[in-house]
């Protein structure tokens, strides 16, 4: 399955490794891991609490993924996100890319972080010093996801 | 055909920020039948007042999802939809 929402760990090594599997073509695998910091927009972060919207949340990554097979030459995608409470230092979300090089790889991964930082239904609330809020959306993540539409 | 009297049967769903400030995850509706499109139920939900009013006004970033699909204003409303309110996605 390569979309997950979870709220256990995730180990990077096993996961990269069953995503390359035994396919000899393969050439790169590409990973990003996002991590929860200690500090946000000012304020000390002691905790997370991270909810989605079950049904909505897997069709809208699998589009994402599926949608990046077909910009990119790109073997396997893999996403899991994690959701419920999170501490500073905890993985948040791991996307992996296998493909024959890694120029697709690269952009393929990029892409799909892009993408789901703008459309997956997550939402961050983080009890910081200062009280309870929920995390406001950046434009910053809107520039970067339409820096890939049209499509190359 | 739709019977256009008929009330619209709708299962509303309401996330983060949205759920708290309305006090509920969900309920089910049916508004009248000229509520027929995404835009139309924002404001018919508006009226309600006090948060509705407050966090559904126009220019507040609402985003609304029909049926597990991104919707646009004009997207419209069918009996038995699942329709979700929420604010901007911050995942990742």
């Amino acid at each position: 399955m390569p979309v997950r929402i979870q709220t256990a760990d995730f180990d990077v090594s096993t996961e990269l490794a069953a995503l390359r599997g035994t396919d000899a073509h393969v050439g790169a695998v590409a990973a990003f891991v996002g991590t929860v910091r200690d500090v946000n927009a000012g304020a000390s972060v002691a905790t997370m609490s991270l909810e989605h919207y079950p049904g909505m949340t897997e069709k809208a990554l699998a589009a994402i993924v599926a949608e990046a097979k077909t910009r990119w030459d790109v073997f396997e995608a893999l996403v899991i996100h994690r959701v419920g409470e999170l501490n500073p230092t905890d993985q948040i979300v791991l996307v992996g890319v296998t493909s024959a090089h890694r120029g697709e790889a690269f952009a393929a991964c990029e892409f799909i972080m892009d993408y789901l930082k703008t459309r997956a239904p997550f939402w961050k609330k983080e009890f910081t010093t200062e009280g309870a809020r929920w995390v406001e959306a950046q434009d910053s993540d809107d520039a970067a996801a339409a820096r890939w539409t049209p499509r190359p | 055909m739709r019977d256009a009297t008929a009330p619209t049967q709708l299962k509303l769903v309401y996330l983060a920020r949205l759920r708290e400030a309305f006090g509920t995850a969900g309920e089910d509706l049916a508004p009248p039948p000229e509520v027929a499109t995404v835009a139309a139920l924002r404001t018919w939900l508006a009226a309600r007042g006090g948060a509705w009013a407050s966090e559904l006004a126009a220019g507040r970033a609402v985003r609304i999802a029909v049926n597990h699909d991104v919707a646009r204003p004009d997207t419209p409303v069918r009996p038995g939809d699942e329709i979700a309110l929420f604010p901007p996605v911050t995942g990742g």
